[in-house]
């Protein structure tokens, strides 16, 4: 493995681990405060338990996503200081607001696990409420800075060096509504989906305790609406990639060659041999109207570029499918959630709900990692779209499949830990719901 | 514009020295306290650090982010010839923060706590080693922009006398800096003299490595101890921090808690001080000759402007909420 691509694998390890943590430590906290303003309001016990197993869920993935947050800031310079280098004074804003969120995210996050005897109800949910709030903060800026490395703007290029650096206009780029939009719905959803997803397993395996009922519905009320939203907001990155990278819609959708009356391509495996998408349902003038709005639109295929400047498609395709495909069952869900709430409320419980419940719960997470591939895999050969090329901006460090294998097995590690941590965390909490039903 | 970004990270670097040392410190006296009295030591820790150890590293967080946008020629020849200690110092992060989360939360207490608290505790002196061995490496005068073998470029910077010296003096100045700190959060007798035999070893130790960072920098050819003797200012402020140990030991034997922290973290002001008349605003020392400095290495001015303000604006919403969560934890203590 040579070290480009090793450095290239070190940070998708790096931000794919580190994304779960931040989109749970994003989503979480408002889980919690949702329960806790319910237990403030009712004073039904059951809802401060449900709390207090919330809250150690978020202090420990708080924790392994500071750590892996702090890992991240560095990484950044040890893998690709061709890139910091030009990049920090330009695109350091949305950074320095992203760590003064997260600071307050810290403190916050310390009120609120240990203030429960020291503060005042109020207070100490407020504190609880801005842990989410400075979560969602801080991911949008951090996702700013990447959106700048899609959209880069805010300097003039002059002989390889930036001048003229004009940091308000290099975070408010072009692609950062769209993506921030996207991410942090898709932060809610996912975690939403995952938390109800988990209750969900518990109540099929028979710990039919009323606090896994009350976490699904809270769940799942939150976390509907996102996945609601979420293709909308999709349907507005795509038109907006479709004019600003249309290579990289070219590569999402296996496009080969310009074309008016584009179709849409689900599913297939793309050939960049033969310059053809096999297989998959082609829906003919569809991608022409969901990128441009009219179906004899012409999109702009692969051949327009050169073939050295052109994302891997195969990757890049695939992941965009997986991304949509659990987009769409988990809106599904949601909106079958909400008509059993409203119409069959009596069999919100049943077997097969509970399975379509327990069925989603990974696949949150799974279109995130999908998404950010899609953005990631589909920006290359470039770090600073049209600017700087990945693989001038990778460290002359050699041995990077060291630092590779090094991350590879702490991560690995760390995940199997967490995973132990939680199932001993529900077993304490569904004895503690034995006890009081006996 | 530039003053106001270079004091905000002097802040940001003593405050990570403080408290983030303090809690580095913590786990180094962990590692170092016999088997008898662990159980006790790592029940003052855990109570005394959970609330506020996720807040006192943000201030690393704060002083990366200020490095990487106005000084980017610093951070990224720091991140490319100390690649090595800082991919160590990384994974002693990592392992420390997981691990005394896990121990904290774990629903059940069996033998996985003493992995817990060893990777902890055995982190917390590998962190606080590399972080003082980073420093030292920076000012060694071994950083070259140019190596021509491995060796030179990225191993002889660090793997010198001279910096394995300062990791040692770090280590001991964090384990001094938390022993104070916990003096005062221990209600039982035994623990309070533990702690205060364990401030009294540290400074016996900071002293013994001090010398040895000047000897080693003789020895290894780092202008070290020549710059040193220039500076009057940095000689008053190491006899300051020295003149101030019989006051500490006194009040810290009275019990008056804030006092001792307070004489403490004025120490450890004097001895960054005294690092700072020697060398600012250079940052790295290069064999070439040449310096990397605040100065050389700053951002346009477009960047310095809108993070100057960044720091300002964030300092108003930093300052007061981290003020209120050491009152509800550190201050008050009326309440259990």
């Amino acid at each position: 493995m040579d070290n480009l691509l090793a450095a290239r694998s070190t940070m998708a390890i790096t931000l794919g681990f580190h994304i779960i943590l931040a989109c749970i430590g994003m989503t979480m906290p408002f889980l919690m405060v949702i329960s806790h303003w319910i237990w403030i309001r009712k004073k039904k016990k059951i809802y401060l338990d449900l709390t207090k197993t919330w809250s150690r869920g978020v202090a420990i993935f708080f924790a392994i996503g500071a750590v892996s947050g702090t890992a991240l800031s560095f990484e950044l310079g040890l893998l690709w200081p061709g890139f910091m280098k030009y990049a920090g004074p330009i695109i350091g804003m949305p950074f320095s607001w992203e760590g003064t969120a997260f600071f307050v995210e810290a403190i916050c996050i310390g009120l609120f696990l240990y203030g429960w005897k020291k503060l005042s109800p109020y207070i100490h949910w407020i504190s609880g409420l801005l842990v989410g709030v400075s979560g969602i903060l801080s991911g949008i800026f951090v996702v700013s800075a990447n959106a700048w490395m899609n959209a880069p703007a805010g300097f003039d290029w002059i002989n390889g060096q930036a001048y003229n650096i004009r940091p308000f206009e290099a975070m408010f780029n072009p692609a950062w509504i769209s993506e921030s939009l996207h991410m942090s719905i898709a932060a809610l959803e996912a975690t939403s989906f995952g938390v109800a997803g988990i209750h969900a397993i518990l109540l099929l395996k028979k710990h039919n305790y009323e606090i896994h009922k009350k976490a699904v519905i809270i769940a799942l009320s939150f976390g509907s609406i996102f996945a609601v939203l979420q293709p909308l907001s999709g349907d507005h990155s795509a038109k907006d990639i479709a004019v600003r990278q249309p290579e990289k819609l070219a590569a999402v959708e296996g496009l080969f060659q310009t074309q008016k009356n584009a179709p849409l391509t689900i599913g297939g495996i793309p050939d960049a041999q033969n310059q053809e998408t096999h297989l998959g349902i082609k829906i003919p003038g569809l991608l022409s109207f969901l990128a441009f709005g009219d179906f004899d639109a012409e999109v702009k295929g692969l051949n327009e570029f050169p073939p050295e400047n052109r994302p891997p498609v195969v990757i890049v395709h695939i992941a965009f499918q997986v991304m949509v495909a659990c987009g769409f069952f988990l809106a599904a869900v949601g909106i079958i959630f909400w008509l059993m709430r409203w119409k069959w409320k009596e069999h919100l419980f049943s077997k097969w709900f509970l399975y379509l419940a327990a069925i989603s719960t990974p696949l949150g997470f799974l279109a995130v990692e999908a998404g950010w591939t899609v953005t990631e895999v589909g920006r290359q050969p470039w770090i600073i779209y049209n600017f700087i090329k990945t693989a001038d901006s990778v460290t002359p460090v050699p041995g990077q499949i060291f630092h590779l294998s090094v991350f590879v097995i702490i991560y690995l590690i760390l995940t199997i830990v967490a995973i132990w941590l939680m199932k001993r965390q529900i077993r304490a909490l569904n004895e503690s719901q034995e006890e009081e039903v006996d | 514009m530039l003053s106001i970004v270079i004091i905000f990270l002097l802040i940001s670097v003593y405050l990570y020295c403080l408290l983030g040392g303090a809690d580095f410190g913590a786990g180094i006296i962990e590692l170092f306290t016999g088997k008898t009295k662990k159980e006790r030591v790592k029940d003052l820790v855990t109570n005394a650090m959970a609330p506020i150890w996720e807040a006192n590293h943000m201030w690393v967080i704060i002083t990366v982010v200020i490095l990487f946008m106005a000084f980017p020629g610093i951070y990224t020849q720091v991140s490319i010839s100390l690649y090595i200690p800082l991919i160590i110092l990384l994974i002693g992060v990592v392992l420390r923060g997981t691990a005394f989360t896990f121990r904290h939360y774990d629903a059940v207490h069996d033998h996985s706590q003493v992995i817990y608290s060893r990777i902890f505790a055995v982190s917390s002196l590998l962190v606080s080693f590399f972080f003082g061995l980073i420093i030292g490496a920076l000012v060694s005068g071994k950083i070259t922009v140019n190596p021509t073998s491995y060796f030179e470029g990225y191993l002889h910077p660090w793997i010198n006398l001279f910096s394995i010296s300062t990791g040692i003096f770090i280590c001991s100045l964090f384990a001094f800096i938390a022993s104070v700190f916990l003096v005062s959060e221990s209600t039982d007798q035994d623990t309070r003299e533990l702690l205060v035999k364990q401030a009294k070893l540290n400074t016996a130790i900071m002293v013994l490595s001090g010398a040895m960072v000047f000897i080693f920098s003789f020895i290894e050819g780092v202008d070290f101890a020549q710059r040193f003797f220039r500076h009057p200012a940095s000689i008053a402020a190491i006899i300051l921090a020295t003149i101030a140990l019989p006051f500490l030991w006194r009040i810290l034997n009275k019990g008056l808690i804030w006092t001792s922290r307070i004489i403490a973290g004025a120490q450890l002001f004097f001895i960054l001080a005294a690092f700072y008349f020697i060398y600012f605003p250079e940052v790295i020392l290069l064999k070439e000759g040449s310096n990397i400095s605040l100065y050389n290495a700053a951002a346009p001015d477009s960047t310095l402007k809108v993070l100057g303000w960044a720091l300002i604006i964030g300092s108003f919403i930093i300052f007061p909420t981290l003020f209120y969560l050491f009152k509800v934890f550190k201050i008050d203590r009326s309440s259990p």
